[in-house]
């Protein structure tokens, strides 16, 4: 599935600038602890989480995501964005939360490269 | 200095910089990207520098990281100046943490950093004084019984 599909199919606003949206999305993790995500997540993997600060952005440069989405209508803050346009990476904000978003991405047909 | 070196590069690192914190392991992950290392291999080696590297940020006061290369292993050796570990199996256990709430909302400190440096490296060393700092040592071999020639061709480890 396309990151562009997923982004019109739940609305997400984009926050950052400068990243394509044209990638295949591998796969999908969902948690607020990095250390976590980065035990867990595969490349290409959307990330959904409530963390709003640069650090997600270094995490997912250091997995190769396919992008992230801030969920509870949370907004990444400015240092965020300036890392993940620096590193090309989506950031992505909706009013949903990380339950509906993982469940209408299920529910879309996306699933797990490999199992998680 | 480690023999046939091919590169070596240290970074500095702040403690409490949330902000700034993982610049260095970024600069290390370009750094093997640049060298040709395997995908596999550089995201290894990222995932444990930077584990490494916020846990100066969390809990030491200065520190930094120091990335060594050589035809066949990755070092990186990550050393601060601050509290120490004062019992490091316990330290080294799967969900053992110290961390303080302000360092937990950020989605840090849930005692998997340690865990996860050592999943992802073929060695790790680690070694700590009490009131003036810890050092770990990483290492992770580039070939697993592969040695990279300059064609880029696996060949046998002699």
């Amino acid at each position: 599935m396309r990151l562009s599909q997923i982004a019109d199919a739940l609305e997400l606003e984009m926050c950052t600038t400068n990243c394509s949206l044209d990638c295949e999305v591998t796969g999908c993790y969902v948690s607020d602890i990095l250390s976590d995500v980065m035990a867990n997540s595969k490349e290409g993997y959307l990330w959904i989480t409530i963390h709003i600060h640069p650090n997600i952005a270094a995490v997912s440069e250091f997995l190769a995501l396919g992008g992230v989405i801030v969920v509870n209508g949370r907004r990444p803050q400015p240092e965020t964005l300036e890392k993940a346009n620096e590193h090309k990476i989506p950031i992505f904000t909706t009013k949903l939360s990380a339950y509906e978003v993982a469940g209408r991405l299920y529910g879309s047909g996306l699933r797990c490269q490999k199992e998680c | 200095m480690i023999a046939e070196t091919v590169f070596n590069q240290g970074f500095e690192v702040e403690g409490g910089d949330f902000v700034r914190g993982g610049e260095a392991s970024c600069r290390i992950l370009e750094i093997l990207k640049e060298l040709a290392f395997p995908p596999s291999i550089v995201r290894r080696a990222g995932i444990a520098a930077y584990e490494a590297e916020m846990n100066i940020v969390m809990y030491a006061d200065d520190g930094g990281l120091e990335l060594t290369v050589t035809p066949d292993r990755i070092v990186i050796v990550v050393a601060d100046r601050g509290q120490g570990i004062p019992d490091i199996e316990l330290a080294m256990r799967d969900g053992y943490s110290t961390a303080t709430d302000e360092i937990r909302e950020m989605g840090f400190g849930a005692g998997m950093g340690l865990p996860n440096i050592k999943k992802n490296s073929d060695e790790m060393k680690i070694s700590s004084t009490l009131g003036e700092g810890t050092r770990v040592e990483i290492v992770i071999k580039a070939n697993h019984g592969e040695v990279r020639c300059e064609d880029s061709r696996p060949c046998a480890e002699s």
